[in-house]
Order: structure tokens, then C-alpha cells, then sequence
């Protein structure tokens, strides 16, 4: 089974990283980019077809790891 | 003072710290590699180094602050035994949760690498009585992630109940946006957790020890250290 897990900073979190991306653009002349956040995408293969179970061990794998809980949020996603 | 450096892949400072914490105390500090499960026993203090464990892969500290050693960091300092971590030390400590908050990228993206000035905010803190409050010492700093942030309740709670030890600050003491090097909240450059036998801080006074170095101010941090134990004992 194939999971995605999406971290993003919390709002309200400065993202100096995205602010620089941001102002690529500007500078690369893409019209109407308002604002640029950053994130990570991790895709997960997980073994078994148990979606309640993966979806547990994703949760865990955000929380124990792939996110800090302190700056940054996570989504996870079942891809089938 | 009996000491135990942690070792992870890709730290690159802990022959620094070592160096210094045995010209300091007197005693050959253990080095402690990042799988073991216990440290060596009587350690009184333990240092997380500075360099890119794990080639600062997912966060900076991130996959260090899971390895095998630091529940026994965390057991040592549910005891009250003394931790210092020391720039990706710092970041590991607070990945761990031994200290809360986060080092997120400095605010204008550059790694900094230069002689900054600190001020110290107390003396009687383990790591500060080497110091006089007020004093302003003069340490390096190597760093690209030591913006210091952390949501406001925190920020309020360690700035209320002395947790900020060091600041960073102009030559002549001054804190404010243009001695803030990195962007962090309150100029933070050293926190300690609540019952306060845990540093953290972003800047190397292991690397300021010797006249060779050109400055001898990081003394007083490990001096101190040892005066602290001294007295305990």
C-alpha cells in the first residue's frame, strides 16, 4: 500500500526558506504569487493492506519522527 | 567533573569539547558513541557536541535525538545530572524534548561562521557561575539553523523564570536586531530546561579556551562546571 505523508509549518511560523523561494519568483517575473511555504512530502510503501493499521503506523511515524509538533503540521494520506 | 561526550555520525566537534573539558576539569572525558544504551558510571556531566549528525537529514538533530543514548541522557537528567548541548548538541536537546522549542533556519539563510559577543544573563546557574551577571563574553559561532523559536506561552515562561542564560549582544552588552545574528526570538542564544540542569546553546565556548584561540572567555562556562560539582561534592 502507498501512503503520503505532507509536512508543513504551522501558520504563524516564519519560513525564511519560503520567503527566499518567494521572491525567486517575483524575480523570475511568475505573476500573482501572493505567498511561498515550504514543506516535505514523504512516500511511504507500507507493508500489508490493512488501512486502519497503516494509517496508526503513519500517524506514529509523523509524530514519533517525520514532524516536529512544534512548528510543523502533517497530513497523512492513503494512496492505495 | 567527570564527563562523557556524546558521538554521532557526523559530529565534527566533539575532539573540540574533549580538548577542553580535559584541560578544564583535569579528567579525561569519556567519548560515548550514539548506540550505547548506558553512560559510563559517576558521569556528572554530558556533552552533546556540535557538528551535522546525520548530515542534518530531516532536521538538524532530528534523527540524533532518537538514538539509542539519549534515554540515557534523558534518565541522567530526570536525576539531575548536568547536560550541555552545544550548537547541533543544542538542536539534539531540543529534538529530544529535553528543552523545548526549535532551531529553525537564521532568518537571512546564511550559515554563520564568526566571533559573536554574548551576554550573560545570571551568575548562579551551573553553567554561568564562572561568570558575572551582565558580563559579555566573546565566543564563535558556526551555524546555517540557530534561529531560536518556540511558541509565545514558552518564550514568556523562559524569559520570566531566568531560563535564557546568554544573549546575543553587541560588544558593549546591548541586545537588539542588530547584534541578533540569526533572527531569534529574544536574541536567545542559550536556554536552560525548567529545573535548570540542562543547557543548550548555539555558540562554541569549547572553542574560545585557549590564548592560541585568541580569546580564552569559554572558560568560565566549564570552570564553572567544575567549581559547581566541586562544591557539591
Amino acid at each position: 500500500m502507498k501512503a503520503r505523508v505532507t509536512v508543513t509549518l504551522k501558520s504563524g511560523i516564519l519560513d525564511p526558506q519560503g520567503k527566499a523561494i518567494e521572491g525567486a519568483l517575483k524575480s523570475l517575473g511568475v505573476d500573482g504569487v501572493a505567498s511561498v511555504r515550504q514543506g516535505k512530502v514523504f512516500d511511504i510503501e507500507l507493508a500489508g493492506d490493512d488501512k486502519a493499521k497503516a494509517e496508526a503506523a503513519l500517524k506514529a511515524a509523523a509524530d514519533k519522527l517525520l514532524a516536529n509538533t512544534v512548528i510543523e503540521n502533517y497530513r497523512v494520506e492513503l494512496l492505495g | 567533573m567527570k564527563s562523557a561526550v556524546l558521538v554521532f555520525p557526523g559530529i565534527n566537534r566533539e575532539r573540540d569539547m574533549a580538548r577542553a573539558l580535559r584541560m578544564i576539569s583535569g579528567h579525561e572525558p569519556a567519548m560515548v558513541w550514539h548506540a550505547e544504551t548506558a553512560l559510563p558510571k559517576g558521569t556528572d556531566l554530558v556533552v552533546v557536541p556540535g557538528g551535522f549528525s546525520y548530515g542534518d537529514y530531516l532536521r538538524c538533530g532530528a534523527i540524533a535525538a532518537r538514538a539509542p543514548v539519549m534515554d540515557a541522557v534523558r534518565d541522567h537528567a530526570a536525576k539531575g545530572g548536568l547536560v550541555l548541548g552545544v550548537c547541533n548538541g543544542f538542536q539534539i536537546l531540543c529534538e529530544s524534548g529535553l528543552l523545548p522549542g526549535v532551531l529553525m533556519r537564521n532568518d537571512r539563510l546564511k550559515f554563520i561562521c564568526k566571533d559573536v559577543h554574548l551576554r550573560v544573563e545570571r551568575s548562579d546557574s551551573p553553567f554561568t557561575r564562572g561568570y558575572n551577571a551582565g558580563q559579555v563574553i566573546r565566543v564563535p559561532v558556526a551555524h546555517g539553523e540557530g534561529n531560536y523559536a518556540a511558541d509565545e506561552e514558552t518564550l514568556k515562561r523562559l524569559n520570566g523564570d531566568g531560563r535564557v542564560l546568554y544573549r546575543y549582544c553587541s560588544a558593549d552588552g546591548e541586545v537588539g536586531d542588530l547584534s541578533n545574528i540569526n533572527g531569534a526570538a529574544h536574541s536567545i542564544a542559550g536556554i536552560v530546561n525548567e529545573s535548570g540542569n540542562v543547557l543548550g546553546m548555539m555558540p562554541h565556548p569549547e572553542n574560545h579556551v585557549e590564548d592560541i584561540m585568541g580569546c580564552t572567555d569559554g572558560r568560565g562556562l566549564f570552570a564553572g562546571l567544575v567549581a559547581h560539582l566541586d562544591r557539591a561534592a
